[in-house]
């Protein structure tokens, strides 16, 4: 084995133009980049507020930029998926060979879910869970910004898999045995499984910083019952989070086993057996799909409250309907694989498990319906987010349970009906919640409005796009066009497909809208201010501290006594109260310890993908070294002095007052 | 306005090529297919029941309570009414109870393990799944074929399916169901095609470079006589397929043409399926049996 283990220059793919050039671009953007913060000296900002910071705050808006970035990768993949099958139609080759359209299909499945959607969906609970319960920081904060950068290290592993050797060419469910080494003796599933597995340990720790949090830090008053909807949402979601994530840890663990050390977990031989790996997938995949939906139900509860002025219909309902969802979200796993032989009671008892998670989410449904009932509902763009999820998703619901009937899942399995199916509920689902979360808590984060015509534009594009992406690809499915296939030749199918890159580029449109909407906003700031911290009239807490937030969230513990807390404090009129004196304010230290952990370990799955054993233990080594250092160090925290506090407080009151005459 | 008349277009469009377009799951030439179509069909029916209402009010309550129409009433406060929550859980629980319902017995009814019922004497093909191409062996007739399968239609057709490489999906949509196929292991599945034809059969399951081109032809031939001069087609090809054909088989290629062996060596599917049991020495096996035994066939 070499210094460089598989390493080598041929690693390069000099060969393929799209790759080189999407290098080459990405490069120029990085320099640019650097050449911006060098210019405007924001080096030591950088570092110092950002990249070592454990301010919950900060993270999640990491994390949320993180998900963007990932979110123009993935898409890039998608369109690139799209525009192959509209060229490759009545025999043509199209203009992606297997050996790469394979890659995309897995890197699109895998970037969008593990390194899009839970980046997306945990940046904005990093962001709200903690205000809304009126807590200073999560209970970890500095496991936080470990998580954080695990999370990222996974990231970056995946994306230089694009320029040295290659991704998984396996599906985004890495089945075994096409993933074992006798059929993919690259490194691409490597790419996979350490991209995984060193972001999913951040997902976990992630997982039960936020259990501790919610159960620990809650502000004096505040029973379970009388926690915001999207707190408890995303409690639910961290329930399933950490009682789901080990099993992947565990089942990529024996797949790792299998390909380092010639175990026999999945192979054909040796006694394994395949189907293990895919129910213990499964049986983290399905609880993974409910982690990401729930906290977006819960960002709709809180957007329909919100801006139609009014109290959450059911909010006891719906906080139980949400832990019926996470419980029988555990039970259904089998539905992925109907078609696997098993008897017809096993298949039947699933099917109708899956059915029964209806039930709850119907109840959802009617919730928001009668939250909307006499109320006063404004129409902004996080409110068309949430009709346009209400009317896509009950479509994508729908097409949930027919796939849950075994009878209609043996001819709809795999077919491009499922695609429609789980993009219908993802997309519909949980994107168009962090899309409404995204605009609803943009001003919270950053102290301006974003701006509402491009907004609305935007989601325009997106829904529309939507609907002329995805119907088609159900009409394919019923036609019998699967899933993965490279190039076709059946001229009934082309309207179909064609009209489906038509909807990709739509949707495209409406991502260029979005970053547009970023830039006026931004340009526009001075015009757009939230002066208040309250620019929605919100009933929860997180809008009684300024915009953005003080570091500390709040200058004195608030004392809850309803679920609508804040709307409870301006009836009651103490909200925006001001204090003779305030006690000093416990707070972490930003630490570097985290990024350093972050990578060495990540450094270490490097070394693993490519078989440099001394990199591989300098990696974990380092990543100890820097936890034990951490570990005995005293130097974590310090205290915010009463008279900092005050000024902090009178300059947003001050702001407060002008901003309410 | 215009997006309601876009839509108008749309379902038009819609109405005029789906009921043009044939070859798919809705278009079936086989009983299963029939009953499935028929599921789909009344499962989505009863949830139409409730979607449609909820699309409705969902538009029709965000447009009735929308700001800055003071006439309707405004119940701020108003978050909880025992009757609507009753109704609310009712109504879905009720649609529920009867899906499942129509679930338990049609996954009964339409189970791939479940010999089909009918008067024709089934025939069996042993079916197995290679890179990336599909060989079927008629153990009956000591016949075998590469991407071409015959049957005769209104008789019922016994699938054995294995794999000698990753998992694919051995599926004739027109037909119906479709089964895994899995290497050391024999999972089954049992058509019937109502009327003759020529049915594209897939994998439904990707499976690496080839897949796509993993395509094969499903002839159900109008008479008992034409399937014989199928048989005896086949049966001129002096080719013998054996272990050692068979490896030559097994050799990775794309868009495998058409290959017919006219003589099988007796317990070839079995060979295929058992290799994966004996390569290491000193493992007992004997406890998988249940397994992997093609002639019991169960995977769970």
């Amino acid at each position: 084995m070499s210094f460089l283990g598989k390493l080598t220059l041929e690693s390069v793919p000099y060969q393929e133009p799209i790759i080189m050039v999407t290098l080459a671009v990405v490069a120029i953007i990085g320099i640019m980049l650097v050449g911006l913060i060098t210019k405007y000296k924001k080096w030591g900002v950088l570092w110092n507020d950002w990249i070592t910071s454990v301010d919950h705050k900060r993270l999640g808006i990491m994390y949320i930029v993180l998900a963007f970035v990932m979110l123009v990768r993935g898409f890039s993949d998608a369109i690139m998926m799209r525009t192959q099958q509209a060229l490759a139609v009545n025999g043509a080759a199209g203009y992606l060979p297997p050996e790469h359209y394979d890659q995309i299909f897995t890197a699109h499945g895998v970037i969008m879910i593990i390194f899009m959607a839970m980046p997306f969906m945990i940046g904005l609970m990093n962001l709200v869970v903690p205000l809304q319960i009126g807590a200073r920081d999560v209970a970890f904060p500095f496991l936080n910004n470990l998580s954080f950068w695990l999370t990222t290290g996974g990231a970056i592993l995946i994306n230089i898999s694009l320029g040295l050797g290659e991704f998984a060419k396996t599906g985004w469910v890495a089945y075994p045995p096409l993933s074992e080494l006798s059929f993919s003796p690259g490194v691409g599933v490597d790419y996979y499984i350490w991209a995984l597995q060193i972001s999913g340990i951040g997902t976990t720790l992630t997982g039960v910083n936020f259990i501790a949090t919610v159960l620990k830090m809650r502000a004096p008053g505040m029973k379970l019952m009388q926690m915001p909807i999207f707190t408890w949402t995303c409690t639910w979601a961290n329930i399933l989070i950490v009682a789901s994530f080990p099993i992947l840890t565990a089942v990529l663990g024996m797949l790792t086993l299998d390909r380092y050390m010639g175990f026999h977990f999945f192979t054909n031989d040796g006694g394994g057996n395949a189907m293990m790996y895919i129910n213990l997938f499964w049986a983290w995949g399905h609880p993974e799909v409910y982690i990401l939906v729930l906290p977006a139900f819960g960002i709709f509860s809180e957007v329909i409250s919100t801006f139609t002025s009014k109290r959450l219909f059911g909010y006891k309902s719906m906080v139980w309907a949400s832990g019926a969802i996470s419980v029988l979200g555990f039970i259904v796993w089998l539905h992925h694989f109907f078609t696997m032989g098993s008897s017809a009671n096993v298949n039947a008892f699933f099917g109708v498990m899956t059915m029964v998670i209806a039930v709850p989410t119907g109840v959802k449904l009617f919730n928001w319906l009668f939250t909307i009932y006499r109320g006063r509902l404004k129409f902004t763009v996080p409110v068309l987010w949430t009709l346009g999820f209400m009317t896509t998703f009950t479509i994508g619901g729908m097409t949930g349970v027919l796939l849950a009937l075994p009878g209609a899942d043996y001819v709809l399995h795999n077919s491009l009906f499922l695609i429609a199916h789980f993009h219908n509920t993802i997309i519909g689902g949980a994107v168009f919640g962090y899309f409404a979360g995204f605009a609803y808590w943009f001003p919270k984060a950053m102290g301006f409005k974003l701006n509402e015509r491009l907004g609305k534009a935007a989601f325009w594009c997106w829904q529309i796009g939507f609907y002329v992406t995805f119907m088609p690809l159900y009409v394919l499915g019923f036609l019998g066009m699967t899933r993965r296939i490279n190039h076709t030749d059946n001229p009934d199918w082309n309207i179909w497909i064609y009209l489906a890159a038509v909807g990709a580029f739509i949707i495209f449109v409406g991502i260029i809208l979005q970053f547009v909407q970023l830039y006026v906003s931004f340009r526009d700031r001075e015009q757009n201010l939230d002066t208040t911290g309250d620019p929605w009239n919100g009933h929860t807490l997180e809008w009684s501290t300024s915009s953005p937030p003080q570091f500390y969230n709040f200058a004195k513990d608030p004392q809850v006594s309803d679920i609508d807390c804040f709307t409870d404090m301006k009836e009651k009129g103490e909200a925006y109260q001001r204090y003779e004196s305030y006690q000093p304010i416990h707070m972490p230290k930003n630490t570097a310890s985290g990024i350093l952990m972050a990578l060495g370990i990540t450094a270490a799955g490097f070394a693993a993908i490519w078989h440099i054993l001394w990199l591989a233990i300098a990696g974990m080594l380092g990543a100890f070294v820097v936890f034990l250092f951490r570990a005995y160090s005293n130097d974590h925290d310090y205290y915010v002095q009463p008279d900092e506090i005050a000024r902090i407080e009178n300059a947003h009151l001050d702001k407060v007052a002008r901003g309410r005459i | 306005m215009l997006i309601r008349n876009l839509s108008k277009a749309a379902l038009a469009i819609f109405a005029i090529l789906l009921s043009g377009c044939a070859g798919g799951v809705l278009d079936p030439k086989g009983q299963i297919g029939i009953d499935e179509k028929h599921l789909i069909v009344v499962a989505t029916l009863l949830m139409l029941i409730v979607v449609i209402p909820v699309i409705f009010m969902t538009l029709y309550f965000a447009w009735k309570y929308r700001d800055g129409r003071d006439q309707e009433i405004y119940a701020p406060k108003w978050a909880h009414s025992k009757n609507i929550e009753i109704v609310v859980w009712l109504v879905p629980i009720v649609i529920v109870i009867i899906l499942g319902v129509i679930t338990w017995g049609s996954t009964h009814d339409l189970d791939p393990y479940k010999p089909l019922e009918h008067e024709a004497k089934p025939i069996t093909v042993e079916v197995v799944s290679l890179n990336w191409k599909w060989l079927f062996i008629y153990p009956e007739l000591g016949i075998a074929s590469v991407n071409e399968l015959a049957f005769p239609a209104n008789v019922p057709v016994n699938f054995k399916i294995t794999s000698d490489t990753a998992m694919n999906s051995f599926f004739i949509p027109q037909l119906g169901s479709q089964i895994y196929s899995m290497a050391g292991m024999a999972t089954q599945l049992h058509l019937i095609a109502n009327e003759p034809g020529t049915f594209n059969g897939i994998s439904a399951n990707y499976s690496g470079a080839g897949f796509t081109g993993m395509k094969f032809k499903a002839i159900a031939t109008a008479t008992a006589e034409d399937f014989d001069a199928w048989v005896a087609k086949v049966k001129q090809q002096s080719r013998n397929l054996d272990s050692q054909s068979y490896k030559a088989l097994a050799i990775e290629s794309e868009n495998n043409p058409v290959e017919y062996y006219g003589t099988v060596s007796k317990g070839m599917f079995n060979q295929i399926v058992m290799q994966y049991m004996h390569k290491d020495a000193g493992m007992d096996m004997s406890h998988h049996s249940g397994h992997s035994s093609p002639n019991n066939g169960e995977t769970e």
